[in-house]
């Protein structure tokens, strides 16, 4: 149950991008088509379960039992971008394909703060391993929605007549605002 | 001491990670042929697409798996295919400097307005809405191609047509793309002669539509029956070389100046935005 708690928390209520506006970097400048926006919500996913793993197999294993909790973002970032960059030479040995889809996404958001907040979140909730893998899976999948949401909205807006002065990134930022009032309504489904 | 227990975990974790990286670099290193850098180089990067590749990076891919030939670079010219054909070691394929060309004469006073069109300012949307003029294929003013253009080599003339610098132009082809009409097309520098129109109304309709159109009156065809034909309503130019000289007068006596030779004219320049919608006759 507390599972299923944690996944629509991460993906709805406190839906990473409308919540705590993590991540808004990629989060405006790849939602201009609904193509490449799917790819990066794949990408940030996929990325973000990898931290989770790890994340918490370095505070748990190591951190912790030395009494060095106060190194966690030194060495989460440190853990995070080695284990990205290994998995993208990976990727691009075993997978071209998948390399040529996800490849030049993934080194954008190794040093986002969607990442480190969610290693963050997970070390400061204490999470168990299982509920820090779901945590990290079900943000990766609230950025998607969220992404995939923004980017179609833009596409309609580009036929849009939008006011000189909000062109651009005004009338994304508003968009995105809106957005996130509507998620505030999700707030009262969990207690 | 409190200090060294933390050096030597962010040491060891640093380290161990490094070690991770050095040895994974080696074991899944990715061989690329050297020859791809260097064609990139020599390339104009310009990104334009051009080529038909994604951009610079994939055409010298492209050339080095043999996929392209040396001269697929529009915009670099001969000079780019000789140092590309240099590099792979073959003969360089001549390049036929392309350019882009307009077929459409309907200026704001020869091709009529249905009305005042209040739409957005592109050609784009006005298109979807059918277009505001009368004539159903003619140009629509707004300069979608001009705004395309990345080299600098189109701008749009008060009659309301666009200019293109053929000097500037390197027939990248984002304006025949930008155009909703099609009424722009990449041709050889030295074709003279060209149908200024795309219009396939019956001539009846096409006559009232607009002052230039092509009235499928037959005279260029009678003129040069070997290169020229008539297909729907609209005189077509099948092969441009088969027109001798002494031929282009007679073609030239097109009652509406639909056909005929590329005539240089100054014009004055506007911007996209200063686009009237009302100018009619």
């Amino acid at each position: 149950m507390s599972l299923l708690v944690i996944f629509i928390s991460a993906v709805l209520i406190n839906n990473f991008v409308f919540y705590y506006f993590l991540g808004l970097c990629p989060y405006l400048g790849v939602s201009r088509r609904l193509g490449p926006s799917l790819s990066m919500g794949m990408a940030v996913t996929f990325v973000l379960s990898l931290t989770a793993v790890s994340s918490w197999m370095i505070n748990h294993w190591v951190l912790i039992p030395n009494g060095l909790d106060y190194l966690q973002i030194v060495s989460f970032i440190l853990v995070i971008a080695a284990l990205v960059q290994l998995v993208e030479m990976f990727i691009r040995k075993v997978s071209p394909p998948l390399y040529q889809a996800m490849g030049i996404y993934l080194p954008l958001i190794t040093t986002n703060c969607i990442i480190m907040g969610l290693a963050l979140l997970a070390a400061l909730r204490n999470y168990n391993f299982v509920e820090t893998v779901v945590f990290g899976i079900s943000a990766g999948l609230g950025f998607t929605l969220a992404i995939v949401l923004m980017a179609a909205i833009r596409e309609q807006l580009d036929l849009a007549d939008v006011p000189k002065p909000l062109q651009g990134a005004g009338i994304a930022l508003i968009t995105a605002g809106i957005i996130a009032l509507a998620f505030m309504g999700f707030s009262g489904i969990i207690k | 001491m409190n200090i060294i227990i933390p050096i030597i975990t962010m040491g060891i974790i640093g380290f161990g990670l490094a070690l991770g990286l050095a040895f994974a670099y080696r074991k899944f290193k990715v061989e690329v042929d050297p020859r791809i850098e260097e064609i990139a180089a020599a390339l104009p990067q310009a990104n334009c697409g051009a080529c038909g590749f994604a951009g610079c990076q994939a055409l010298a891919e492209a050339l080095v798996a043999g996929k392209a030939q040396t001269n697929a670079c529009p915009v670099g010219g001969n000079e780019v295919a000789a140092r590309v054909a240099a590099i792979l070691g073959v003969e360089a394929a001549p390049v036929i400097k392309k350019v882009a060309r307009l077929h459409c004469r309907g200026t704001h006073e020869a091709a009529p307005t249905k009305g005042k069109y209040l739409g957005i300012n592109t050609c784009l949307a006005a298109h979807l809405i059918g277009g505001y003029k009368l004539c159903s294929y003619g140009c629509l003013h707004f300069g979608d191609c001009v705004r395309s253009c990345q080299f600098d080599a189109m701008r749009l003339a008060e009659d309301g047509l666009p200019i293109i610098d053929e000097e500037k132009c390197t027939a990248c082809g984002k304006c025949v793309e930008a155009c909703p009409r099609n009424l722009l097309e990449l041709h050889p520098v030295e074709e003279n002669i060209l149908v200024f129109c795309r219009s396939k109304d019956r001539p009846a309709v096409a006559r009232k539509v607009c002052r230039n159109a092509c009235i499928a009156c037959n005279i260029c065809v009678r003129a040069c029956p070997e290169a020229i034909i008539m297909e729907d309503n609209l005189a077509k130019i099948v092969d441009w070389k088969k027109i001798p000289e002494e031929k282009i007068p007679a073609i030239e006596k097109c009652p509406t100046g639909a056909i005929g030779r590329l005539k240089k004219e100054e014009r004055k320049e506007i911007k996209p935005e200063q686009v009237e919608t009302e100018i009619s006759s």
